[in-house]
């Protein structure tokens, strides 16, 4: 029962993580495939480990895997922030019909003050 | 044997993902795109080990797979900084 609950579990994060590739193949823009990617991934991958501690349960292997899982769920969206705002500083903008860019509106706020 | 197939399944889709981060990592345009890729690529090959983890039923490649999400994290803030501009020491 457990094992069954377990596969259906890893199906739905490996569905989870195509789609985020395929974000990242598809999209045009940095940002984009950085938010497609990051967030699709990181649920994907969070529930194959939670497939990994079903399927074991609560043995050595379980624990570790809901540690992984825990660690995952927090470094992955750290990083993406990082990496977004890293391209920025970088130069490259947005593509071009763009609605909305409170970043670069506050940094030209703060270079005017200067 | 149904399970193995399962798993065995389940290991050929993360090729798949993972041959598609390849691809941008080769093709993207920018240095950015490209650090998005590597990011990826290392949270899929956790995912990676952890039905490996299932598959031989041993503990070490959850341990791999740990050892694995911090190196890949402090790599994405390594670039990150790079792609920033700015030294190390911030």
């Amino acid at each position: 029962m457990s094992e069954t609950a377990a596969f259906i579990v890893i199906g739905l994060g490996l569905a989870f993580d195509v789609f985020g590739c395929v974000g990242l193949f598809r999209l045009p823009d940095v940002y984009t495939r950085l938010q497609a990617s990051t967030k699709c991934v990181t649920l994907g991958t969070c529930l194959i480990l939670f497939g990994v501690f079903l399927y074991s349960g609560f043995s050595g292997m379980g624990g570790k895997a809901i540690i992984c899982l825990v660690f995952v769920l927090i470094t992955l969206p750290t990083g993406a922030h990082a990496l977004a705002r890293g391209a920025y500083k970088y130069g490259i903008g947005m593509r071009k019909p763009y609605l909305l860019d409170k970043y670069g509106e506050a940094q030209d706020e703060e270079m005017r003050k200067q | 044997m149904t399970e193995s197939s399962l798993v065995y399944f389940g290991l050929g889709v993360l090729v798949v993902c993972a041959y598609l981060c390849l691809y941008r990592m080769g093709k993207g345009p920018t240095a950015p795109d490209r650090a998005v890729a590597l990011d990826m690529l290392g949270v899929i090959f956790v995912g990676f080990c952890g039905l490996l983890a299932i598959l031989t039923g041993r503990d070490f490649y959850v341990y791999l797979a740990i050892a694995w999400a911090l190196l890949a994290f402090i790599g994405t803030l390594a670039l990150a900084k790079f792609l920033e501009g700015r030294g190390f020491d911030e």
